[in-house]
């Protein structure tokens, strides 16, 4: 009985070595999987009985983690949180994780490849891990600006400095208390989420990168740039302008704010139809162009790109494709189904700004461990080229003019030359027009652009253009950045 | 030319007492780290809990000396250290159940079970002078073992708990017989079988290489996968239906050397899972969640989803290579985290070196018994040693298969680690039967085994033993033990 004794131990040592396999295939193979398993809340648990890196504003901690008595080991709290709202967005036991909080999650938690040594360091000497402190790109004296000239209207700020494209300001309205949503009592907690949900003008969404909205006059911009970039026109180039523009191919029209006529009713230049924004010349000058230049140029400016992230993913800014002549006049205005985020806005300007080059935007300046030690830093990189230095400062004398004599003189200041360009988007027949505002100063060596979208006009509704509404807040943005 | 040698035995006593005081150590050390671990002080209790242990071990060990001094020197540390690792994790799972407001005393009651577990194996050890006595009993042992495994379905007995029909309420008590009859079926299977071996393996027809049984002969292995079938069905029990048959088939191979028999055992198994697969509810949902256990859909079902397979591989998952340390992880978050589920508790807190060193330990228990069985000399204790040291093996890989998703999880419990009395006392008896036969299987021949008490052998000096002779064919092999040995009773062939 002893052959099929030792048989049964092989057996049995087979057994053992498949258990072995087992074991080490969950808890090497799948570990990783498996804890960053949403499901899972031990991650959570994990996460928050370790103190999690603070996110660090001009160095004040807007988002700071405090050991709290209960079973999580530390609270998470925001300092002044609906002003930041749209940047730290916020960590909750109970509902989940938004904005800044999400996309640099391994940073504050510690965890990011980058903090292996740091780790290793820590695994050595002891010491409890901590997360890393996330210093952010924004100025608070502008974030405080927008916010204020925001007001209670629904929209959004954007400002960025246009040589780097780091963010200076990002605002939504309305915005919301984090720190509601990350209490530990999960009822609260829960039901504060619940009510956001439910409230009216979506807090939830940060709809400076998120929401797309239809940029109106403001995307004129790109229809001059592209018109500049052909070599065929200058700013003195003369173009027709008539009152009512009838679209190829069916009977609709296109006519300019309040019916009025551009000029002489007949033909401008190029410059002063950008002043005044002139619908008819540039619906004619994009027919002129044609879909494909207009998509070309929109594309080099950032729309069409789904992968821009600044850490948080935003929304994709869309010029359509395969549009027919009627669609190309209304997209060269920047209606029909023209879409872009405040922050795409904001990067046109910041183009221009800056002699044509983009800069890819972003929102961390300085990784810092614990014990301040830099793991990484930003490094400005350009996204794309989008026009020529000479046609960036023809566009930028352009939007000079619109803020000195055109649609945009509330955004004058005085002792400094701003350049920018109004927008007022309509929507649908009953609702008032969003009203926008992308602008940049000084227009010499400019050090911040802005874009501004009140929604549906804001206070002002149907009486609301970009120029009233939208372009006073974009210089009290300006000037906080300049003042400070 | 044969050379003749005087033939030394180690017979391990004080090997034994070394290891035991590891064991102890680790089973302590365990104890109080979970205590600096869970609340940052070593737990009040600790020194009284240590005393305990000792004592229990130790006696334990002066019961060997007395009454089995050639007994395996390993078998009895490893369970040691197994029970107190357990005992640690228990108090520990109390401790996280305290912190939330429950009061909990699993750790308590386990070491009382602890204690009358290893006086009932000690009872065993001394009144059981020679393990061939239970020979005697085969269809007692049959009937009570059948007994047993279906009283959880006798009215007013039997409960329900969480699902499976296999605890009865005694007293104040919980208890799984099966855990039981899984002891009194291995007797009944060894006495059987070690009778009707030969027909068993030499008559029938060979077709395509396999020596088939007589039709006649099936009788037996039907029965057992009849009542292990019934088991399945009726009691909701897939892990003791599939223990009971897997221990039947080892030992049906081990009778008859047939490997026929462990085809038509696998097959048949495969065939009434296969069935109560697809026509019985909650065996088909026990399947859906091994196949399916991260799918959403399955993971939010209740009852029956996979949330607590799944919550036990996160636990797994996050002990990662090294685990949390004592008392730092969250085992609580886990269902059943001191039972069913302990594996997972240890896996988190231990991490995967953790894991793997009680595996080993197991194994090590499991290789130690089956050594046993091929030293022993009879052929009722080799497969009744055999046997019992599979059903541990066995046990331990349903367990640890379920929560590692290789199997599909059953209701088994982790043989001396998890909560539970009688899972304790049950294999606590297993490992005196072990030690009792191993005692046989060690003792040089000369010494004697019934009558008078043996004489205590000094540790220190070596017995002396009457020389070897040149090893005859068939015997048992072995360094430790007597090459030959003269007996009127079954030979190994």
């Amino acid at each position: 009985m002893n052959t099929p004794l030792r048989r049964l131990a092989t057996v049995v040592v087979v057994m053992f070595v498949v258990l072995l396999g087992g074991v080490t295939w969950v808890q090497f193979g799948q570990a990783s999987a498996l804890n960053n398993d949403p499901r899972n809340v031990r991650t959570l648990y994990r996460e928050f009985g370790k103190p999690r890196g603070p996110i660090v504003v001009a160095g004040q901690a807007i988002a700071s983690s405090t050991a709290s008595a209960d079973a999580f080991g530390y609270q998470r709290s925001y300092a002044n949180g609906p002003l930041y709202s749209s940047v730290t967005g916020f960590y909750s036991v109970v509902n989940g994780t938004l904005g800044l909080e999400a996309a640099e999650n391994d940073v504050l938690t510690g965890t990011v490849d980058s903090l292996f040594l740091q780790r290793l360091q820590d695994l050595i000497t002891g010491k409890q891990p901590q997360g890393s402190a996330v210093e952010l790109t924004i100025n608070p004296a502008a974030q405080q600006a927008a916010w204020d000239a925001l007001g209670d209207q629904r929209g959004a700020v954007v400002a960025i400095d246009p040589s780097t494209g780091a963010i200076l300001a990002l605002v939504s309205k309305p915005g919301y208390d984090p720190t509601t949503l990350a209490s530990h009592d999960t009822a609260a907690a829960g039901a504060a989420y619940q009510a956001l949900l439910a409230a009216d003008g979506n807090p939830l969404l940060t709809k400076a990168t998120k929401e797309t909205y239809a940029p109106g006059s403001t995307f004129k911009l790109i229809t001059a740039a592209a018109a500049l970039e052909s070599g065929s026109y200058t700013p003195d180039t003369s173009i027709p302008s008539p009152t009512v523009l009838p679209l190829p191919q069916t009977s609709a029209t296109i006519t300019n704010f309040g019916g009025e006529s551009c000029g002489n009713g007949t033909d401008t230049t190029l410059a002063d139809a950008l002043r005044i924004s002139c619908n008819t010349a540039f619906a004619q000058l994009g027919l002129t162009l044609g879909a494909d230049a207009l998509a070309a140029q929109a594309a080099k400016f950032g729309f069409d790109d789904g992968g821009l992230t600044i850490p948080m993913t935003v929304a994709k800014s869309i010029f359509p494709k395969g549009l027919n002549a009627p669609k190309t006049a209304q997209s060269a205005i920047g209606q029909f189904s023209v879409v872009a985020t405040p922050l795409q806005m904001a990067m046109v300007s910041a183009a221009i700004a800056n002699g044509g080059k983009l800069m890819t935007p972003y929102l961390v300046q300085t990784v810092r461990t614990a014990n301040l030690d830099v793991v990484s830093q930003a490094r400005p990189s350009v996204l794309s080229t989008a026009v020529s230095p000479t046609t960036a400062a023809a566009l930028r004398d352009m939007m000079v003019g619109v803020v000195d004599n055109g649609t945009g003189t509330a955004a004058k200041i005085s002792g400094v030359q701003v350049a920018g360009k109004t927008g007022t988007a309509q929507t649908t027949d009953q609702t008032p027009p969003h009203a926008w505002f992308t602008a940049f100063a000084p227009a010499a060596a400019p050090k911040v652009a802005v874009a501004v979208i009140v929604e549906h006009g804001g206070n002002l509704g149907n009486e609301a253009t970009g120029g009233r509404v939208a372009a006073p807040i974009a210089k009290a943005v300006i000037e906080a950045v300049l003042g400070g | 030319m044969a050379t003749v040698q005087p033939h030394r035995v180690r017979v391990g006593r004080s090997v034994e007492l070394g290891l035991l005081a590891l064991a102890l150590a680790i089973g302590v050390a365990a104890y109080a780290l979970v205590g600096i671990g869970a609340t940052g002080a070593v737990p009040t209790n600790v020194l009284g809990y240590g005393v305990g242990m000792t004592v229990i071990a130790f006696a334990m060990h002066i019961v060997l000396r007395l009454r089995a001094p050639f007994a395996d020197p390993v078998i009895l540390p490893v369970v040691v250290a197994l029970n107190g690792i357990g005992l640690a994790m228990i108090y520990r799972i109390d401790l996280a159940r305290s912190a939330r407001g429950i009061t909990s005393t699993f750790a308590t009651k386990q070491l009382g079970w602890t204690a009358i577990s290893v006086v009932l194996a000690a009872v065993v050890l001394i009144t059981l002078r020679d393990h061939r006595t239970l020979r005697r009993y085969t269809y007692t042992a049959m009937v009570a073992g059948l007994v047993l495994m279906v009283l959880p379905l006798v009215k007013g007995l039997g409960a329900d708990i969480n699902g499976a029909q296999i605890w009865i309420h005694v007293g104040g008590f919980s208890l799984q017989p099966a855990e039981l009859a899984k002891i009194l079926l291995a007797i009944f299977f060894a006495g059987y079988l070690v009778t009707n071996r030969d027909t068993l393996a030499l008559a029938g027809p060979r077709v395509l290489g396999l020596q088939l049984p007589r039709i006649r002969d099936l009788g037996p292995i039907v029965v057992a996968w009849a009542v292990s079938v019934a088991v399945l069905v009726l009691e909701s029990d897939l892990g003791t239906s599939l223990l009971f048959f897997g221990l039947f088939v080892a030992m049906l191979y081990l009778a008859t050397e047939r490997t026929s028999w462990v085809v038509i055992g696998l097959g048949l198994f495969a065939v009434g899972a296969a069935v109560a697969a697809t026509t019985i509810g909650h065996v088909g949902a026990r399947f859906t969640v091994w196949l399916h256990a991260l799918d959403p859909a399955v993971f939010d079902r209740a009852p029956g989803g996979s949330g607590q397979l799944v919550r036990g591989l996160y636990g797994l998952a996050s002990g990662g290579l090294f685990g949390t340390g004592w008392g730092q992880g969250r085992p609580d978050l886990v269902p059943f985290a001191e039972s069913d589920f302990i594996v997972a508790s240890l896996g988190e807190e231990l991490g995967l070196t953790g894991l793997i060193a009680i595996l080993l330990c197991y194994l090590v228990l499991a290789e130690r018994g089956l050594r046993t069985a091929i030293g022993v000399r009879d052929g009722f204790g080799k497969l009744l040693a055999g046997g019992l040291a599979f059903a541990v093996a066995l046990q331990c890989f349903v367990v640890v298969g379920g929560i590692t998703r290789i199997i599909p999880l059953t209701g088994l419990t982790t043989p001396f680690l998890a909560y539970g009395g009688s899972s304790l006392l049950a294999n606590w008896i297993i490992v005196a039967l072990l030690l009792r036969i191993s005692d046989d299987a060690r003792r040089p021949a000369g010494v004697a085994m019934a009558g008078p008490p043996p004489r205590p052998p000094a540790t220190t000096a070596p017995i002396p033993i009457r020389t070897s002779v040149a090893t005859v064919g068939g015997a048992a092999e072995g360094d430790d033990q007597p090459t030959e040995r003269i007996s009127s009773g079954d030979v190994d062939v």
